[in-house]
């Protein structure tokens, strides 16, 4: 399935990351989205309020973001494709409806542009301290998918892909861009609609009666069926069997929860997406990811330019983690440096996946702008030694 | 001579006593039985009273009654 | 029916003939947790027997409710149903009938569900005057988590939380949805069927926000630790001390805890719905008929 030509604005556009994905979420077949304002997130929905109406598509801006974050899901069990945008604070609001998302296997795309934290923090400011809150921040055990552009060119492509990943999977996957990233103005190319691929909602092509909404088909994900057309059934938050009956008992979550998670991580390698460039003989490697990937390139060019022989691996997804491609590359280098604008996140995870083959050297920043490119390269020198 | 009868589903009822209290034309009585969860049902102690109004089962919280009329120039005897 | 009850003068007469209420119902979810003279399963009731009377074809209506035992309605409707979070019923409504219109979208949930945590949503779903459809079992406790104190129970009121009654001030359900902009506000109490009944048939088919207040007991959580006796006798102080009052001002329908309670039909008012407001609005932009394309999947 391709996107719809009517609303993908193909074409080379001088756009920053804000507007690029909201042209993303256009072309994925986004025509509902349920937002509140905040910075740095606002410039997504301005512009969809702005184009949703041209389109045949609606934007509310709901009261809070406890409510933005379960007004779109309410659209997606109509039939539509649905999302909302926030920041920080509006992000930690919507933490149990990502939940809701994740139990009633709601197919939506939650956009964070990351400022800086904890609380109010810092509005205007970049940060990429909600990496782990993305992962961890829901309660109960979960799987998510969270993708992570470094320009508005990937700010598009990556909400294209979040979108279609949200439906492959029935799970809410997150765009998590940083105010450096929504605010950068850059070219961005929107290619032909029949170039984007759009992933089909997984409509279920039983009747009423033998439909059960939480039948998982072989990979563990279970069809949808859309409200008014008959099939009545009971969609909820409690543990629940497959014919969506609450099951409030120890064997029922073992059940339910053991599949929620299994059909994202027996997809792992299938989400995992990076790029991995430099030398084989490389002794060091900079793992990044978001805006701080830029200014890792400059680090590692400044490296390069010194004769040292090191590698860069770039995430676009984070979750789930990239362990096999950390795995192999602490197999071969001395060490992986991990620059992020948080006081260490992700590097956690870096530690975990390298299991002690690698010396891992976190570069941390706690937000407010980017890394100097000397600190990295500070850490990328001590890292050859 | 009644108009209509009610249908009692015993083992659904938990003993509220709505329909009882609020059946127009006295038609119901709470039974001294238990139903299998302890409750005592109503059961129909004035059948020929009974005008099958069915307002026993709008108030009934557990769905467990209702009332309902005969047909008009039918008979309720069977 | 088992032996035990065939009392004399019992009479199982067209063994064939059925509940009304059970098309309504997941029969095979029933008996319900609603306790002995909880008067949920009253409304509910009324509810089918509104489905009915609105001749709606009952594949397009859907019941979103919140948390809480009036929550679990939901459950229990042969319906589209869905669960959702404490207090966020409402939004998910909005999104529900703004990607499809065509739905008629019911939300049935408890007062502590709909106006103390879910309170903001009730706000902006009445300012909006969206078409959707809010019944709210008003039981003036939490009763699920045990009879807590909540912002409907009133002054005076001995709950889990307030052993030493309650002081803070009682919020008046109909007052404020008047203030946010509801167009449909009635109450009744679990005693008035056939009004209830009346009350949620006219906001099935009234265009606008709809605000159907049900006083319901809560024996075991509210009633009990106020010594006022179980589901039946408040059901007969229902009788006794409501008082009709169609077109009641607002600001005289607070509640309190032994008090007269006022029920009938406060307000009924045109006011553009907010779908209809939005076609005009983007019509009027577009120089051409806007159309909803919200459903791309």
């Amino acid at each position: 399935m391709h996107a719809d030509p009517g609303a993908v604005l193909t074409g080379v556009h001088f756009l920053n990351g804000d507007q690029a994905c909201c042209e993303g979420a256009l072309a994925a077949g986004a025509r509902f989205a349920a937002g509140y304002p905040i910075t740095p997130s606002t410039e997504i929905v301005e512009r969809f309020a702005s184009r949703a109406p041209e389109v045949g598509g609606v934007f509310i801006q709901m009261e809070d973001e406890l409510a933005a974050s379960i007004t779109l899901q309410g659209a997606v069990w109509a039939g539509a494709r649905a999302f909302t945008v926030t920041s920080g604070p509006g992000f930690s609001l919507m933490m149990e409806h990502l939940g809701y998302a994740v139990m009633t296997e709601t197919p939506c795309v939650f956009v964070n542009v990351m400022r800086g934290g904890p609380s109010t923090g810092l509005p205007t400011l970049p940060a990429q301290g909600d990496v782990m809150q993305a992962r961890w921040g829901s309660h109960g055990d979960y799987e998510i998918i969270a993708v992570c552009p470094n320009s508005p060119q990937e700010c598009f492509d990556l909400t294209v892909r979040a979108f279609n990943l949200s439906e492959r999977y029935r799970v809410p996957v997150m765009v998590l861009m940083d105010e450096c990233v929504g605010h950068m103005t850059e070219k961005v190319v929107i290619p032909p609609a029949e170039q984007i691929e759009v992933q089909p909602r997984r409509l279920t092509a039983k009747k009423p009666g033998d439909y059960l909404p939480y039948e998982p088909e072989e990979d563990l994900v279970p069809a949808l069926a859309h409200a008014g057309e008959g099939y009545r059934y009971h969609i909820t938050g409690v543990t629940h069997d497959e014919a969506g009956r609450l099951g409030v008992n120890a064997a029922a979550q073992d059940k339910l929860v053991r599949r929620l998670c299994e059909k994202v991580r027996r997809a792992s390698e299938d989400l995992a997406s990076y790029e991995l460039e430099g030398p084989d003989d490389a002794d060091v490697a900079v793992v990044s990811y978001g805006i701080t990937s830029r200014v890792a390139e400059r680090a590692v060019r400044l490296a390069r330019e010194q004769g040292l022989r090191v590698a860069k691996l770039r995430l676009l997804t984070i979750w789930p983690f990239a362990d096999s491609a950390i795995r192999d590359l602490a197999a071969r280098v001395k060490t992986i440096v991990v620059p992020e604008l948080n006081l260490g996140q992700l590097v956690r995870e870096v530690e975990r996946a390298a299991a002690g083959q690698a010396r891992v050297i976190p570069v941390s920043h706690a937000g407010g702008t980017v890394h100097r490119p000397e600190d990295i390269l500070s850490a990328i020198l001590e890292g050859v030694q | 001579m009644a108009k209509g009868f009610v249908k009692i589903v015993a083992e659904r009822c938990k003993g509220c006593g709505f329909c009882v209290e609020f059946c127009p034309t006295h038609v119901l009585a709470l039974s001294s039985a238990f139903n299998q969860k302890g409750y005592h049902p109503p059961y129909v102690s004035e059948a020929e009273k009974c005008s099958g109004c069915d307002l026993c089962g709008m108030y009934c919280p557990d769905f467990a009654i209702f009332g309902k009329r005969y047909p008009v120039g039918g008979t309720h005897a069977r | 029916m088992s032996n035990a009850v065939m009392e004399p003068g019992t009479l199982v007469q067209e063994p064939e003939a059925h509940n009304p209420v059970e098309p309504f119902l997941r029969m095979e979810r029933i008996p319900h947790i609603w306790c002995p003279g909880c008067g949920i399963g009253t409304t509910v009731n009324c509810f089918a027997r509104a489905l009915m009377n609105a001749g709606l074809n009952t594949d397009k209506v859907a019941v979103v409710s919140g948390i809480g035992c009036s929550g679990r309605v939901a459950g229990y409707v042969n319906l589209d149903s869905f669960h959702t979070t404490h207090g966020r019923a409402i939004p998910f409504a909005t999104g529900l009938k703004l990607a499809n219109p065509e739905l008629t979208v019911v939300v049935y949930s408890g007062d502590g569900d709909l106006a103390s945590i879910g309170g903001n949503h009730l706000i902006h779903a009445a300012r909006r005057n969206l078409d959707i459809k809010v019944i709210c079992v008003n039981n003036l406790v939490y009763a699920m988590t045990g009879g807590q104190t909540a912002a409907t129970t009133p002054v005076s009121s001995t709950t889990a939380t307030s052993p030493y009654g309650t002081f803070e001030p009682t919020l008046n359900l109909p007052q404020l949805l008047e203030a946010a902009g509801a167009t449909y506000i009635a109450r009744w109490t679990t005693y008035h069927v056939k009004q209830l009944e009346k009350a949620m048939t006219e906001a099935l088919k009234h265009k606008g926000f709809s605000f159907v207040e049900v006083l319901s007991p809560c024996p075991t959580l509210f009633q009990r630790r106020n010594h006022l006796g179980d589901g039946l006798a408040t059901m007969k102080f229902y009788k006794e001390h409501s008082q009709t009052k169609h077109g009641a001002s607002t600001a005289d329908t607070g509640l309190t805890k032994e008090g007269d309670i006022v029920v009938g039909k406060f307000v009924v008012k045109e006011r553009e719905e907010y779908i209809e407001g939005m076609t005009r609005h983007f019509t009027e932009h577009l120089g051409r008929p806007f159309e909803f394309k919200v459903r791309t999947c």
